[in-house]
């Protein structure tokens, strides 16, 4: 009998081990979602850009003897009744010196519509290089029915971008983002806030 | 808690007869026999499946199926083989094999055995009635790619739920492999005294309370996306599509090794068994497996070669897979030194053990083509891989555990299977597979996706080939079914032995191997 007894607490202490083990990997398939962005922040995979402060940028060099082709892109994703399109394909900019251009987004419903651009730039070196110092991505987007508007990006290219690469392409794919629309951004529309703060966006 | 006790006040109870001795069994005999009829039906609804989807492929065009219920046979079948036929298959061998191989009297948990089976057949129905719901049943492919999957209809929802139930029966079964093999050990069964089927279950427990869990949160993460208005595959909401995959695939590389180390461990005692001689090179065998359970958590993203990885990701990944081949090329070379200069008999089991060496090795070939990144950007998502994962996955696992099936029976029965039947179940069987899976390595080559439920014209003839083969392969496996019931029905008595000199604790006990045996534990040598 004390065997068995010592049997049945043996079991008990692994089971329990293994149990917690088991809630531990299921936290751990949670985990890799920070972690993977964190990852791709850093390294500026999948396309993820940086952002820029602009006072940071002044101080920084141009290099004139460089010139970059930047390619501009866009698509709108199932839900989203806009039609959009960027006001030039394509621009050269000089690495350091910033830029500027614009999308021009039109809603073709009759009702508000809130939607909002996720930047993308290929090739995937690039990106962490492709910086955005002001952006209508950086906060959702709210048109009017029927309204046409011009967005604007400003970025920059950092000058210590590797020498093979002569063309960026930035693509930007436009989602409906009603449902995910946080009372706050709402209010600060509201208030006239500027759309920078409404809702920073840690992966612009 | 249950433990090894319930197994003994059992005796003290009255046996419950008809259908309530398989419900409240906690026989680790009767569940294991549970769980191998569980395999062999959902093998053969899976295999309809696959039937479905060859006879759409028979010819170009769309003539049998339309494409939406085509993909919801490519996901289901998957799904079904998977979980519901290759998994509970192991799980059946380990719960028959593991207490008779190391010389215990039951699992160490038998209630909660109990458990982990019953769960399954509600998994399923559930899975299957997703066919039935409006929209139809699961079509993004087994993988549940989001955003695909986020748009399905109820169907996915149901899916989720089916994998929850599935993957709680896994890490229940995995935790009760791992008490059973640390803590029932007859005396003197030392860990590297183990016969190599428990030492390959034993890792693949350990693989399966590592990533089942984290197949349960990526589809807990699609369930809230889909309802609660979390953004974790959703850029509108910040999230990513791409890091489903990695999650995803973080899951899917180890399980497929899931999947195919127990094999390793069948083949490993089948070998011996009709080589009359022990299995070459044990030590290297366990480390090797060891070694491969320990790659597998580091070549995730080589199922996604395409989406867009850095160089120094994709040479990462290249070579570490590549790694792999070393690992199972000791297995491979450890399996022919056993087979050198042995006195080889050639009944069914050891057909099939010899088939499963060649024929997993050529898939083992055409998965180091795929590793090769700049190739595969050429293969990926067409039949190449298809064939690929056939030739490892049905060649490998699915034979071995028929090879298994064949070398147990008697032991199970007590009766010899019909040794004709088993070869002429052999032969079809291999050589029909061959004729299925082989043409769509060319067919890949060339360049015709899979999924898709129509193709090209110049695809046709390997189509045809392919289809005849399937429809061959699905009848041959009749063959298979007679041949279990026949067995279990009668024949020639089995000696104790059953082989000519079978190595293991299982081959001690009388055949048909009682309802309770090792009640006290065996002297090891």
């Amino acid at each position: 009998m004390s065997a068995a007894t010592e049997h049945s607490s043996a079991n008990r202490r692994l089971v329990v081990r293994l149990v917690v083990a088991v809630f531990a990997m299921f936290g751990f398939g949670f985990a890799l979602v920070p972690l993977y962005d964190v990852f791709c922040d850093i390294t500026g995979l999948n396309g993820k850009t940086g952002v820029a402060d602009s006072s940071t940028i002044e101080a920084t060099s141009v290099d004139k003897d460089r010139w970059i082709t930047v390619e501009f892109t866009g698509n709108v994703a199932t839900g989203l009744p806009w039609e959009i399109r960027p006001k030039v394909a394509k621009m050269e900019v000089q690495p350091g010196a910033l830029a500027r251009t614009t999308y021009i987004a039109h809603n073709t419903s009759n009702r508000t519509v809130v939607g909002r651009a996720i930047p993308s730039v290929t090739p995937g070196e690039a990106a962490a290089h492709f910086k955005k110092t002001e952006c209508f991505c950086f906060s959702e987007q709210y048109l009017e029915p029927g309204e046409t508007r011009e967005m604007t990006v400003q970025f920059v290219v950092e000058p210590d971008i590797a020498p093979n690469l002569t063309t960026i392409t930035l693509s930007y794919a436009f989602f409906n983002t009603e449902k995910f629309v946080t009372q706050k951004s709402v209010d600060a529309k509201n208030d006239g806030a500027k759309p920078g703060e409404a809702r920073p966006d840690k992966k612009s | 808690m249950a433990t090894a006790e319930a197994a003994h006040h059992d005796e003290h109870h009255g046996h419950p007869t008809g259908i309530l001795r398989w419900i409240t069994t906690t026989n680790h005999k009767d569940i294991g026999t549970l769980y191998l009829c569980f395999s062999l039906t959902m093998f053969l609804v899976g295999g309809l499946m696959a039937l479905v989807i060859r006879a759409e492929l028979f010819q170009p065009g769309l003539q049998v199926v339309d494409p939406h219920f085509f993909n919801q046979m490519t996901t289901m079948h998957a799904l079904v083989m998977i979980f519901g036929a290759v998994m509970p298959g192991f799980v059946g061998f380990a719960n028959w094999m593991i207490p008779m191989m190391i010389g215990a009297p039951d699992m160490a948990l038998p209630r909660l055995n109990n458990w982990s089976f019953w769960i399954l057949p509600f998994a399923f129905t559930m899975l299957l009635a997703s066919l039935f719901t409006a929209g139809g049943g699961p079509a993004s492919g087994w993988t549940l790619y989001a955003p695909l999957s986020i748009q399905g209809g109820m169907s996915v929802d149901m899916t989720i739920f089916a994998i929850h139930m599935m993957g709680v029966s896994s890490i229940l079964g995995a935790i009760n492999v791992i008490v059973t093999i640390f803590n029932m050990r007859a005396p003197g069964m030392a860990l590297m005294k183990l016969p190599l089927f428990v030492w390959t279950w034993l890792i693949t427990a350990f693989l399966l309370i590592a990533v089942m869990p984290v197949l349960a949160g990526a589809v807990t993460m699609l369930l809230t996306d889909r309802h609660f208005d979390t953004a974790f595959f959703n850029p509108a909401g910040g999230g990513d599509p791409v890091m489903f995959q990695h999650i995803f695939w973080f899951f899917g590389h180890p399980e497929v090794y899931i999947l195919i180390l127990p094999a390793f461990g069948i083949i490993s005692e089948i070998i011996p068994t009709f080589s009359r001689k022990p299995l070459f090179g044990y030590t290297t065998m366990v480390l090797a497996t060891a070694g491969i359970a320990f790659l597998s958590f580091i070549v995730w993203a080589h199922h996604m070669f395409t989406v867009g990885m850095p160089l120094a990701g994709e040479l990462f990944f290249m070579y570490s897979t590549m790694l792999i081949a070393v690992p199972t090329g000791v297995k491979v070379f450890n399996w022919v030194s056993t087979m050198w200069r042995g006195s080889l008999t050639f009944e069914t089991p050891m057909l099939f053990a010899l088939a499963v060496v060649f024929l997993f090795t050529i898939g083992g070939f055409s998965g180091l083509m795929l590793a090769i990144t700049p190739a595969d950007f050429q293969y990926h998502d067409t039949y190449f891989v298809v064939a690929h994962f056939h030739y490892v996955l049905f060649s490998g696992s699915v034979m071995a555990m028929m090879g298994g099936a064949y070398y147990w029976l008697p032991k199970w029965t007590g009766h010899m299977y019909d040794e004709r039947l088993g070869k002429i179940h052999f032969w079809t069987n291999t050589i029909f597979f061959n004729i299925t899976f082989f043409p769509q390595h060319f067919l890949g080559l060339a360049g015709m996706p899979r999924r898709i439920p129509d193709y090209a014209l110049q695809f046709t003839e390997f189509n045809v080939i392919s289809s005849m083969g399937a429809f061959g392969l699905g009848l041959s496996q009749l063959i298979f079914v007679y041949v279990v019931i026949k067995c279990v029905r009668g024949g020639k008595k089995a000696s104790d032995k059953v082989w000519d000199q079978p190595r293991g604790l299982e081959w001690t006990v009388p055949s048909p191997a009682p309802h309770h045996t090792f009640d006290t534990p065996p002297k090891i040598a």
